[in-house]
């Protein structure tokens, strides 16, 4: 039995705001925020649309991009996860340590010593991925408490690790190209980020993989009485989340050059704005990719934008914040809207 | 209470002499219109005391609209409501409930985290001076309780209580407010058969105090069991009030669905062939199945009937894997299943139909052809090495909607959209997208219109005669007495019966569905 719809009258205002919003639905608000954001910004500070800071923002973006790739992902399936941030922690570390240890051995090699430190960095990312999937799959823990777990876990891991201090001795070859390296005038992480988004793209659209996300983030018990191994998937989100997110942590140790034990922190919030402003639910099962991306790109326009202006960094976190709890007061309302 | 008076064994008061029948209520010429549809037109209805009166009719043809009108919720936009020969106006639920109507819905409305007392008195609460009167609050929930014959305790937290007994709070807090005129909405919905018999002796007291009582429900066999008159409502439209013994069930089908019989349901030419499914002593580990064994053969559709609770729903879950089985086996062709699954089961040609399609079976936001194809992704048709073959996968899909009749065939449109009827067959689309011999259906046409029933009972006439071993278990008797060539009747998680053929009557299988003898609690 369903209670019947309320009465409307199908009046002029009625029509147009029914209008505004199936537009809203979707295509969500991010549009909007980005048309008012870009015209502040360009109004306040002329220095904002030039090539040197738009190049900038957009090497800027790369890292946030590729984390939010992984966060999309996780939160399409269903879950999140607050552990993206202690990967990179612990990513930039444990690689950093082992890069420059080789490096200080084998001075003439240091091709090596970067591999060494990159293979090392996908582990741990991998290793974080299967102990938040086998948490949240096999026994059941809510991603929110596995995944935040894990982050103190990581966070905490990081600074015994390196005594609280930053990790130095990169070889150049991996602070110079990776980090500050530009290819045809492009910056590197560019490079990085595009592959990431081309092949999260490519399994979200045309794999199984990618469309049992949406089942299961849709309706798991569907997916499970339609064959769909759910714990497997579920687990190997999870994996590939922090993978990017290794990634991720990678790129930002050659840019900074040292393995340093809170890098990262503010990416767990950041990543789940971005996605859910980019039009992905909360709630699991819907959203896009390319969605994530652009939701990525405008925060951080937003920040480079605050900083050009010269607003407070502590500002900057509280209206961070706010876009956050706007952006998922949408999504609710987005959802009533549709029916 | 004035009930107390009647019913109390211990109470010293005579009976008082059958209470001569009133007019409670009278409904004429009810219109209610919504955005986009004629809810109600040229309703008459009434109600005497001391009558069950039943709203018999299809989802959607009318029946929640018109209780709402008639609680309050509602207002007519055209019409006239008499209570007692007085003509009336309905301002809310709460004047209602004033004026002596009140409601039990299909969802309740009790706070889960608070007690059964509290509930019971939610907004009325006894004070002195402010303060609570917990004594007061005690003692009247017990009466209610104890005149009600619920044992239910008072300091219960009603979220931890059972769906029955969360409804006999309800109707607990509905009572309480000393109703002349009470609606209950399908009440037995989710209630095993234990619970719905205490509810049909508790129906049959009410009914001994003066009560009258307007009882929904689209089940033919509750209108046997309860009824003294039966309004049919199609498409918003009164089509028929008579006395309940005066009518057939077919001849309700008929007036309910617009249809005869032979429109109704397809003549399905059934040749059993091989056995396809077993299930041999099968005993599940909550109990609710025991040592049944049940076959279905190749080309032929098998009921399985009994009310909520008899176990005939959880032998098609077990067979699918979802329930724990304790003992007992599960054949296929032959070979026994050690450890079914859905996975597996699939993979062996079976596939299980969900009842609450919104709740198991679709996932509401992703277009039809993804959905269609769910349960099919793996195979070599849909995808290679893992990789969609999505121009493949999206004409197979247009091939199987337009086989179904989908409306509208567009297999791009998200299935949220479409109405409950069409959801069905996307659903039901899932066995044609792979190699599918044995399909379990779990109360098919549960909330499907009757034009889609028509359709889906088509669908199975086809899908049996091309030699596909069809398990049907639904509630809807005439459902099952037409399509099936062999039911087991279920009660209480045994097989209590098997009929076939011209046996295959209305009340033989009815008469399996409640106790022989009376049991003792």
């Amino acid at each position: 039995m369903t209670t019947a719809p309320m009465e409307r009258e199908a009046t002029g205002a009625n029509r147009l705001s029914d209008l505004a919003r199936s537009i809203f639905s979707t295509v969500g608000i991010l549009p909007i925020l980005l048309a008012i954001v870009v015209f502040y910004f360009a109004s306040q500070e002329s220095r904002f649309y030039g090539t040197a800071n738009l190049t900038n923002v957009l090497r800027q973006s790369t890292y946030l991009i590729i984390v939010t790739l992984g966060q999309a992902l996780v939160l399409i399936s269903g879950g999140f996860d607050l552990s993206v941030g202690a990967v990179i922690a612990v990513t930039s570390v444990v690689s950093a340590r082992y890069m420059s240890n080789h490096y200080a051995a084998n001075p003439d090699s240091e091709l090596s010593s970067v591999l060494v430190g990159v293979g090392i960095g996908l582990l741990v990312g991998t290793v974080f991925g299967l102990v938040n999937g086998i948490g949240v799959a096999r026994f059941k823990v809510s991603p929110f408490i596995m995944t935040l777990g894990m982050a103190s876990v990581g966070t905490g891991f990081a600074l015994y690790y390196t005594g609280g201090s930053p990790v130095s001795g990169m070889p150049p070859l991996f602070t110079r190209e990776i980090g500050t390296g530009r290819w045809f005038e492009i910056p590197v992480p560019v490079y990085a980020a595009i592959v990431a988004m081309i092949l999260v793209l490519f399994l979200v659209g045309s794999t199984s993989w990618g469309r049992y996300l949406y089942a299961i983030g849709g309706n798991t018990k569907a997916a499970y009485l339609s064959g769909i191994p759910v714990g497997v998937y579920t687990a190997s989100v999870y994996v590939m989340c922090s993978l990017l997110a290794a990634v991720a942590g990678l790129l930002l140790t050659a840019r900074t050059s040292s393995g340093e034990p809170n890098l990262g922190g503010q990416y767990p919030l950041e990543s789940i704005t971005a996605a859910v402003i980019g039009g992905i639910s909360l709630r699991g099962g819907e959203g896009r990719i390319i969605g994530a991306v652009l939701g990525a790109l405008f925060i951080t326009i937003l920040t480079n934008g605050m900083n050009l202006i010269r607003m407070e960094s502590y500002f900057q976190t509280m209206a961070i914040g706010v876009i956050l709890i706007l952006a998922v007061i949408f999504d609710q309302l987005r959802d009533r809207w549709r029916v | 209470m004035q009930l107390a008076r009647v019913t109390a064994a211990e109470d010293v008061q005579p009976l008082p002499a059958e209470p001569s029948r009133v007019e409670l209520l009278r409904l004429s010429s009810i219109v209610k219109r919504f955005p986009g549809v004629q809810a109600l037109s040229d309703v008459d209805f009434d109600l005497q005391s001391g009558e069950v009166h039943v709203l018999f009719g299809e989802n959607g043809a009318g029946k929640s609209t018109l209780i709402n009108i008639i609680a309050g919720t509602f207002t007519p936009d055209d019409g006239t409501m008499m209570l007692r020969g007085q003509p009336i106006r309905l301002h809310s639920p709460h004047h209602a409930r004033q004026l002596g109507i009140n409601a039990v819905f299909q969802e309740f409305s009790l706070v889960p985290t608070l007690s059964v007392q509290d509930n019971l008195y939610l907004g009325r609460e006894p004070k002195h001076a402010g303060i609570l009167d917990k004594a007061a609050i005690a003692r009247g929930t017990k009466e209610t309780l104890d005149l009600l014959g619920f044992h239910l305790d008072p300091k219960a937290q009603v979220g931890s209580l059972s769906r029955a007994e969360q409804q006999m709070v309800e109707i607990a807090k509905a009572i309480q407010g000393e109703p002349s005129i009470l609606i209950l909405d399908e009440p037995t919905a989710s209630l095993t058969e234990n619970e719905a018999d205490r509810l049909f002796a508790l129906i049959e007291r009410l009914k001994g105090q003066g009560l009258g009582i307007i009882y929904i429900t689209h089940r033919i066999q509750e209108i046997r069991r309860v009824a003294d008159r039966v309004t049919v409502l199609r498409d918003g439209h009164a089509v028929a009030t008579v006395a309940a013994g005066d009518v057939s069930e077919f001849r309700l089908v008929e007036l309910m669905t617009g249809r005869t019989i032979d429109a109704l349901y397809p003549t399905i030419n059934q040749q059993p062939g091989p056995v396809m499914l077993q299930a041999v002593a099968l005993t599940l580990v909550n109990g609710r199945v025991r040592d049944v064994s049940i076959d279905v053969r190749a080309g032929e559709v098998v009921g399985l009937a009994g009310l909520v609770g008899s176990g005939k729903s959880e032998i098609g879950r077990a067979v699918f894997g979802l329930e724990p089985i304790a003992s007992g086996s599960i054949v296929i062709e032959g070979d026994v299943v050690r450890h079914p699954s859905p996975r597996g089961m699939l993979d062996r040609g079976v596939i299980y139909i969900p009842p609450d399609r919104r709740e198991e079976g679709l996932v509401a936001m992703r277009p039809v052809r993804e959905n269609m194809s769910l349960a099919a992704l793996s195979l070599p048709m849909f995808s290679r090495l893992g990789i969609l073959r999505r121009r493949l996968e999206g004409r197979t899909v247009r091939v199987i909607a337009q086989r179904l009749n989908l409306r509208p065939l567009n297999v791009e449109r998200q299935v949220a959209y479409f109405s409950g009827g069409n959801q069905q067959k996307v659903v039901l689309g899932r066995g044609l997208a792979r190699n599918v011999k044995v399909f379990i259906f779990d109360e098919p046409t549960t909330g499907v219109d009757v034009g889609a029933k028509v359709e889906i009972y088509g669908f199975m006439k086809d899908l049996c005669e091309r030699g596909a071993a069809v398990l049907l278990i639904s509630s809807d008797l005439p459902e099952l007495l037409h399509l099936s060539n062999r039911s087991y009747v279920m009660h209480r998680g045994e097989v209590r019966a098997e009929f076939i053929g011209t046996a295959l009557t209305e009340e033989a299988v009815l008469a399996n569905f409640f106790d022989r003898d009376s049991d003792a609690a």
